[in-house]
């Protein structure tokens, strides 16, 4: 009976400390917003190596591609071909992005991304997701960048373009 | 619109400006007075891209004003660069969280200039001779940018 709680109370101690050890550095900061890249699905993500690839590919498979995140951050250097489309985080920056894809058919293949700061942390993808799906929009995906635009595409060596 | 060849152009860029003179800057910040980089050598700058959208960047602005106010009598001069795209919401955080440090706004001249800022947060330590000595991107445990401003700051 000793024995049985000395081994309990060890392995409760053990998987804690494996626990504080890979604990994420943004464990500090608080937990991830709701509102955040956090929500959207795995299987809706788009990892940037095949977005790169889809982008290359010779087809009519390419996907319309959004910058849903800062303008200042767009000017600096966006994927190539993309469009800015707003801030998802905010009401205005949602606006222009509802005009921007009004037109468009439901079935349209749609790629969104932002990259402002870590995936986490995105306030702009999960809204700009959540209304494009709201929209009917049945082939949208949001491109993964676990760090940001920066770490996770231009330092790859995928193409970027610069400008407003 | 410019293209250019991707590779290296942000971090390593940035990383390239370690130990080379802080690129010089001018702006007009939120208050209307005017702040010069190269009026601050003498001082360790600490220089923080930040902007309202991003959370950890609102997480560490209140500890960058506890050490202004703690390290400034030693030669600390932090300064924030908003990188949001207008300077409504930047005034009412800084505001709101009554940043105690000059605080301009951004643009991608300036983002440009220090090596492209492609996320956020970034934050540089510049020592008081104007040279780059560190660069933080992205969450940065605090005590780690702590240990290299004293370090700078103990530097005559």
């Amino acid at each position: 009976m000793r024995f049985g709680l000395a081994w309990r109370m060890a392995t409760i101690a053990a998987l804690a400390g494996l626990l504080a050890a890979r604990t994420p550095i943004y464990a500090q900061f608080g937990a991830p917003s709701p509102q955040s890249a956090f929500s959207i699905p795995t299987d809706q993500q788009l990892q940037p190596q095949e977005l790169n690839r889809l982008l290359r590919a010779q087809g009519a498979n390419k996907p319309l591609v959004l910058q849903v995140g800062s303008r200042v951050l767009f000017a600096q250097a966006h994927i190539a071909g993309s469009e800015y489309a707003g801030a998802g985080s905010q009401a205005a920056g949602l606006k222009q992005l509802q005009d921007r894809v009004a037109p468009l058919p439901r079935k349209s293949f749609i790629v969104l991304y932002c990259g402002c700061c870590p995936w986490n942390r995105c306030p702009n993808l999960g809204p700009a997701f959540n209304l494009l799906r709201q929209m009917g929009f049945t082939r949208v995906k949001a491109l993964y960048l676990a760090n940001n635009l920066g770490t996770d595409w231009v330092e790859k060596g995928y193409p970027v373009e610069s400008g407003r | 619109m410019g293209s250019f060849a991707a590779g290296g152009r942000t971090a390593s860029a940035a990383d390239s400006l370690l130990n080379k003179k802080a690129p010089p800057f001018t702006r007009t910040d939120l208050n209307g007075k005017a702040l010069d980089l190269a009026s601050l050598r003498g001082k360790v700058v600490l220089l923080d891209f930040w902007a309202t959208w991003c959370a950890p960047c609102q997480a560490e602005m209140p500890r960058f004003a506890a050490w202004q106010r703690q390290y400034g009598p030693q030669g600390l001069q932090v300064i924030g660069i908003s990188m949001d795209d207008e300077p409504a919401p930047a005034r009412m955080l800084v505001a709101k969280l009554k940043l105690n440090y000059p605080v301009a706004m951004g643009d991608e001249k300036l983002g440009e200039l220090y090596g492209g800022v492609l996320g956020l947060p970034l934050i540089y330590l510049i020592d008081r001779d104007g040279t780059v000595r560190a660069q933080f991107q992205g969450e940065t445990d605090p005590k780690t940018i702590e240990t290299q401003l004293k370090a700078l700051l103990a530097q005559p």
